[in-house]
């Protein structure tokens, strides 16, 4: 993720302008009824940890279940951090012990999709399977089969082989991280892998025991993205202007909650212009805005000329100043009259969207 | 119960009568403003800004939507263990029923829900005002002067003062005597209507009042606290304050927040206006939107021209529509290549294709000339507006009204449409 992690883990990135990442995961959680929620967190956890404060904002907050941050704490057996996915759920062994809820599903933060959770507890307590994994077929042209857990799936669903970042694959089922699987089977498999010293949920349970027990896959048909580089970060949210992508995950039931943060309604004032883009509330905007997303409370000053770009949160834009195919860090203050031109057209360039990092002295009024 | 030293009494009971259909099926303070808001978002906000955590709303006109909208008071962080906000109704009592008669009254019949937190001071609050005030500066001033009752007051322009009720007090803001609308006024102190009661003393002016019918603070209570000689006050407020109560002021209100430096600030980070809705998606401008001089609100998807508007949540506007000095609140649709020009849309309106909003020239209202009296085109919430018709200014329309309710497509300029089953 480049510079853009260096301010947050990839759960806590902003996505589609009011949005953290984390939010779809959550709300998913919540709209399927499961009240019990544990998140583990370890890298650059703050904002998460911020986002998360109250537990209300998904309906966690009751008196039945709850949601857990659950971070590495130094115990009389060990104090290392995670050392692993599968050393993570290890170090929080007793939070599964003490529960009693039959099934755990697990997700990771960083991928944006909607999914109704019963449906593949469902189909894993039919196939009567170890763990099912939900997949998805990933369109070849959009993105890269390597940087994913690539999947050979049998007729009645049963799980091949599975190969985590292969090196060259020609298929194009992946594993979208998403697993169901018996608590207490859970609770044996991590045990047996802490003892020997394995630390990796899918190097070291799925793939390892992908021949000898019974796991099945799970077919995903709706959108799902995962924004853990630059490039599908930059490519999730571009999807966001798409219109059967927003009313997927906007105006149909149900929906994807947020912690509120109370913003004034966007301003526009003479000299605006906005084709193709979303805004977000508490944004004042005087110039130019094409193809691109404006996060909460954004300024763009007179005159200013933004394309296919993102600007995250509380960014200062001052006149003049003209930014394409760019990601601006949030809280960033853009000094007027400046350039960000990142022509990704060019033979010769890179092709990557540039991050700007900027720091300036911001004077409020 | 804990004892709290001040609990405000807001009276979030009138119909607004003056904002025509705008409030035919909801209370005033629960009408739309500035796009995302309710009038009694800004009352409420200033409260728990000031550090008031327990709020009693009075309510009795049409209650529904300000009771979903406030429910507990999460938004507002009302939502307390010991105090918080509650919603108080008129409710049936061992020796009588009745309505709230006046303002006073209001609180007088809710007197037990005062004693519950033992008060030493009384706010009284109106709920259809726009303003941000802190309301411990004030009570900061009652305490210094040792006052009975400290009346918040507003200079007003000496032309408009006799509009008022007007207070005329010395240097220290020592009340002499008050002016009911007064020809030759000797102020230029209005009363906003906001008070600040030691409570014992309004305690006292209540019971002894009990019998006055339409007992009301400004023409009853304070009269009698001031010449029993009760120390009365006035505390003079200088910021933005403005009464919605006209269907005329309620549009310049709104049209006075998009000015480029708007004299009522929203983007204030240290006093914020909370209000209660879950639509936090991000609004989308298509390819053949054109915006200029306008706030919207989140979810909304504009595909039209925009101009000089306030635009609620969730609002769709087709392409090729224009839409111009007008207020469009939440829900509502307009369809492709409409022509909407100074109107007062409510909430889940949906407007078909090719619609024209406002053509013509000024007629004053056959329904209600008093009410519709601003040249302003005024859809109450939920009507229906067919594709293809024209409607004139000055006009109403309420319900779902289909083709023929227009005669030739058209709705001439000061005539009103209004369906069975919506009464004005």
């Amino acid at each position: 993720m480049g510079e853009l992690s260096h301010k947050r883990a990839v759960s806590a990135m902003p996505v589609a302008g009011s949005f953290k990442s984390i939010d779809f995961a959550l709300s998913n959680m919540s709209n399927s009824h499961i009240k019990k929620v544990a998140v583990l967190t370890q890298y650059r956890a703050e904002s998460l940890n911020q986002h998360l404060n109250s537990s209300k904002w998904w309906d966690f907050g009751r008196k039945q279940g709850g949601l857990y941050i659950l971070t590495p704490s130094i115990t009389s057996e060990n104090s290392y951090w995670y050392r692993g996915t599968a050393d993570a759920i290890y170090q929080n062994l007793s939070f599964l012990k003490s529960s009693h809820e039959p099934y755990v599903v697990i997700s990771s933060g960083d991928c944006i999709y909607k999914m109704d959770y019963n449906k593949v507890i469902e189909a894993h307590i039919e196939k009567k399977a170890d763990i099912t994994v939900v997949y998805k077929n990933l369109n070849l042209r959009e993105d890269d089969p390597t940087r994913f857990g690539v999947l050979k799936i049998l007729e009645d669903g049963k799980i091949a082989e599975f190969q985590e970042k292969p090196l060259e694959t020609t298929d194009h089922l992946i594993s979208t991280g998403i697993y169901v699987i018996r608590r207490r089977y859970l609770i044996e498999l991590i045990e047996k892998s802490n003892k020997e010293g394995r630390y990796d949920f899918v190097q070291d349970i799925l793939v390892r025991y992908c021949g000898n027990k019974s796991f099945y896959g799970y077919r995903h048909e709706g959108y799902w993205s995962n924004i853990a580089t630059v490039e599908s970060y930059y490519k999730t949210n571009m999807d966001f202007l798409k219109k059967d992508v927003r009313d997927y995950f906007f105006k149909s039931y149900p929906s994807i909650y947020s912690k509120v943060s109370d913003m004034p309604p966007a301003k526009y004032n003479p000299g605006a212009d906005i084709k193709n883009s979303l805004v977000s509330g508490g944004c004042i905007v005087n110039g130019e805005v094409e193809n691109s997303i404006l996060f909460k409370k954004v300024f763009i000053g007179n005159n200013c000329i933004i394309k296919n770009s993102i600007i995250l949160d509380d960014v200062y834009i001052g006149d003049n100043t003209v930014i394409e195919n760019c990601i601006v860090e949030s809280g960033n203050t853009i000094n007027a009259n400046t350039s960000y031109v990142n022509r990704i057209d060019d033979a010769e360039e890179e092709g990557d969207i540039k991050i700007v990092i900027e720091g300036n002295e911001r004077y409020i009024i | 119960m804990i004892k709290k030293e001040m609990i405000a009494m807001l009276l979030a009971g009138g119909q607004g009568s003056r904002l025509g259909v705008l409030t035919a099926n909801v209370a005033k303070p629960a009408v739309a403003f500035g796009g995302k808001y309710r009038i009694i978002d800004f009352p409420l906000s200033n409260c728990i800004n000031s550090g008031i955590d327990t709020v009693g709303v009075l309510t009795q006109y049409r209650h529904l939507r300000l009771n979903t909208h406030i429910g507990i008071g999460i938004p507002w962080d009302l939502d307390r263990n010991h105090g918080g906000v509650t919603l108080l109704p008129p409710y049936e009592k061992n020796e009588n029923a009745d309505w709230y008669t006046g303002t006073a009254n209001a609180i007088y019949q809710n007197m037990e829900y005062i004693e519950n937190y033992n008060p030493d001071y009384v706010l009284i609050l109106g709920g259809d005002h726009i303003y941000k005030m802190d309301y411990e500066v004030m009570l900061d001033f009652h305490k210094s002067r040792s006052a009975g009752v400290t009346i918040a007051c507003m200079p007003v322009p000496w032309e408009e003062a006799s509009r008022f009720g007007v207070v005329v007090a010395d240097t220290d803001g020592h009340i002499k005597e008050f002016e009911e609308k007064p020809e030759k006024p000797s102020s230029n102190l209005a009363s906003m209507g906001i008070y600040i009661f030691d409570w014992p003393i309004l305690k006292e002016a209540l019971i002894r009042l009990k019998d006055q019918p339409g007992c009301d603070f400004g023409m009853h209570v304070i009269p009698y606290i001031h010449e029993r000689d009760s120390s009365c006050y006035a505390y003079e407020f200088n910021g933005y304050w403005k009464d919605v109560g006209t269907l005329g002021s309620y549009w310049e209100a709104n049209m006075e927040l998009i000015d480029i430096v708007p004299e009522f600030n929203l983007y204030e980070e240290y006093w914020k206006i909370y209000t209660n809705n879950d639509t936090i998606t991000p609004q989308y401008f298509s390819e053949t939107s054109k915006i200029e001089r306008c706030i919207v609100a989140e979810g909304s998807e504009i595909s039209g021209e925009v101009k000089g508007s306030v635009i609620g949540y969730d609002v769709i506007i087709g392409q090729g529509s224009l839409v111009k000095d007008s207020i469009i609140m939440s829900g509502t649709t307009i369809g492709e290549n409409c022509v909407i020009d100074k109107a007062i849309i409510a909430e889940n309106v949906s407007i078909g294709d090719g619609v024209c909003l406002g053509v013509g020239e000024f007629a004053p209202n056959t329904m209600n000339p008093k009410v519709y009296a601003f040249d302003l085109v005024t859809v109450a919430e939920n009507s229906q507006i067919p594709s293809g018709v024209k409607v004139g200014k000055n006009t109403a329309i309420v319900g779902k009204s289909e083709l023929s309710d227009y005669p030739d497509g058209l709705l001439v300029s000061g005539q009103s449409i209004v369906k069975a089953g919506d009464e004005q």
